[in-house]
């Protein structure tokens, strides 16, 4: 395992010598489990992230759609009677023509627009029906990287990265060093004070990806993450994700780059024109 | 840019530090807490007005002494007065002459000096002792005791009004107080609807990252509370300045002055920053978190 992959392990707070002696053992489903759990639990404090957290594996599901659609006006269905689950720790490509309802499939996900009809369950809750006040502790378990990035402007990439941490009231002298790193890891080492206007589109691409993983979360969402990217550092991309994965992350990313889905050998999630068509195994590993 | 590995580094607030309508609503806002600060300061001042002048009133009587047939008016106005002199809680008393009764009556019926038969009332003033003053009864009753025909005034009438006129100034700067501080509340609940929209997309990363709405909304109440107490901190520096130039140029360390003003009464300013920043933090948690909750 090259060095800067270590660290970056070591940053999620997995001790080195335990990534060393079970990297390969990962395959096992109770391992993955296993250190989904030591994963998840390093970061818990305040009760309502417990109260959601509460027995999170008691569904075996991650995510689960049950006939899911989507209307934004009163004619354009985006989605069309979805229904699929996440299993924990699993990868998953979501593929499809431009205008399939990729990225309307993501947002349902990270709780930006809701169902018309149908329900979803995210960690074994339905989300129309987590109260308000909870419905932060749910997202914070959510990872995003955004198709249009959504940086903040007037923050530096530094600062950018860190707006999770800062929002679950991690103090500034707390995080400095792990983003610091984990800005390094994606080569942004020399781009730490830039601002996003002035970063080019594959580093913000980049600065995306590490503000939606630097939170630790449990499923991780990326919309055409590697779109701005040169092969070089796609590959790299979707080796992180791999490795966040192989930590027990479930990882869900949108893409038509089907060079990288067959590259990467993980199973497929394909939409047409709002409609799901399941391809590949589908299989958990 | 600081280097966020330096030891003093902090990271930037989450709001744009600055916003190019922050100019006009600090003057907006400093100017209703210089007007709030100005309606302080004359509740005080005429507070103190009236006070001195009720003060003065009560400690003093008048009395209106009609001559018998027998007697000439200057005569019976120095028995009144010799006998109002003996009684317990007067200091003293004495006749006005004519010249000076005809003084007080000129604004009413002009110079009445060349008609000695008019029959002016003769004044008799009588300067009660202000711990104890003689009430009005005793005064009648001494005249009375004497055979004297006269009228007390205690001044009760004045007094009455110039309270009357006191609590109506009260009242009203204290409606016109509440207005001012309500205006302040809705521009700044205003401001945070607009600000909220122009950072709608700062709003809406921190939501979908996992704020809390109460997180969101702190930061305009905290942005909006900074400006507001600097605004009120401008609005009392004026505020206080005028009172300040009041009491150079009308006061001169007398009391009985229209605007009565003591440079102890500025530091009734003080309060205004604080109070400005209470206001604003109110109005803008209250506007950013029912309007977080509608457009999220
Ligand atoms: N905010 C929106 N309002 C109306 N229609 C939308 C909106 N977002 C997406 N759509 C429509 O929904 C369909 C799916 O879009 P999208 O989910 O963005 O697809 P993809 O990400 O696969 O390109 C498209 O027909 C698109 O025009
Ligand atoms: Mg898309």
């Amino acid at each position: 395992m090259p060095e800067a992959d270590l660290k970056i392990l070591a940053y999620l707070e997995l001790p080195q010598q335990a990534v060393s002696k079970r990297k390969d053992r990962l395959a096992s489903w109770s391992d993955i489990c296993d250190m989904h759990s030591f994963f998840r639990t390093a970061g818990v404090g305040s009760s309502p992230l417990t109260r959601l957290s509460a027995n999170p594996f008691a569904t075996d599901e991650v995510l689960r759609f049950d006939d899911v659609s989507l209307s934004y006006g009163r004619h354009a269905e985006a989605l069309r009677r979805i229904s699929f689950h996440l299993k924990p720790g699993s990868f998953h490509f979501i593929t499809g023509a431009s205008g399939a309802g990729k990225s309307s499939l993501m947002k349902l996900i990270y709780m930006a627009v809701k169902p018309t009809t149908g329900r979803i369950e995210l960690f074994g809750h339905d989300v129309s029906k987590v109260s308000a006040r909870d419905l932060p502790f749910l997202r914070r378990r959510v990872g995003v990287v955004f198709q249009d990035f959504r940086l903040l402007d007037h923050l530096s990439a530094f600062d950018n990265a860190a707006v999770p941490l800062r929002i679950s009231g991690r103090k500034p002298d707390s995080y400095r060093s792990d983003v610091a790193e984990l800005l390094t890891w994606v080569g942004l080492h020399d781009r730490m004070n830039a601002m996003p206007p002035t970063l080019a589109g594959g580093e913000k691409q980049r600065l995306a990806i590490a503000r939606a993983v630097v939170g630790r979360p449990e499923i991780l969402l990326a919309d055409e993450p590697t779109g701005n990217l040169d092969a070089d550092m796609s590959e790299r991309i979707l080796k992180l994700f791999t490795q966040l994965n192989r930590l027990g992350t479930t990882v869900l990313i949108a893409t038509h780059d089907l060079a990288m889905v067959a590259r990467s050998g993980m199973p497929v999630l394909h939409l047409e024109a709002g409609r799901l068509i399941r391809r590949g195994s589908g299989v958990e590993r | 840019m600081s280097d966020p590995l330096a030891r003093r580094w902090r990271p930037a607030t989450f709001l744009p530090e600055s916003d190019n309508r922050d100019g006009s609503l600090t003057f907006v806002v400093s100017t209703l807490c210089f007007l709030a600060c100005l309606m302080a300061l004359t509740v005080l001042a005429s507070n103190r007005a009236v006070n001195t002048w009720s003060d003065q009133l009560t400690s003093q009587a008048t009395i209106i002494v009609r001559p018998r047939a027998n007697e000439t008016p200057d005569l019976a106005a120095a028995r009144a007065a010799e006998a109002l002199a003996g009684v317990p809680g007067v200091t003293e008393a004495h006749a006005l002459e004519r010249a000076k009764v005809e003084a007080l009556v000129e604004p009413w019926l002009g110079d009445i000096s060349d008609l000695k038969d008019l029959p002016i009332p003769r004044l008799v003033a009588v300067d009660l002792d202000n711990a104890r003053p003689a009430a009005p009864s005793t005064l009648a009753a001494a005249l009375k005791v004497r055979g004297i025909d006269g009228i007390v005034d205690d001044h009760s009438i004045w007094t009455r009004d110039i309270a009357r006129s006191a609590s109506i100034i009260r009242w009203v700067c204290g409606g016109v107080f509440l207005m001012i501080t309500a205006s302040a509340g809705a521009i700044i609940a205003f401001a945070t609807r607009a600000g909220l929209l122009a950072r709608r997309e700062v709003v809406e990363v921190l939501h979908l990252t996992g704020a809390e709405n109460l997180f969101i909304a702190r930061l305009f109440q905290i942005r909006f509370a900074q400006l507001s107490a600097i605004a009120g901190a401008l609005g009392a520096v004026g505020a206080a300045g005028v009172g300040a130039i009041l009491r150079l140029t009308a006061g001169g360390g007398e009391l009985t002055h229209a605007i009565p003003i003591l440079w102890s009464d500025l530091l009734a300013v003080a309060p205004c920053p604080l109070v400005a920043a209470l206001v604003a933090a109110i109005a803008a948690r209250v506007t950013a978190e029912r309007m977080i909750s509608e457009i999220t």
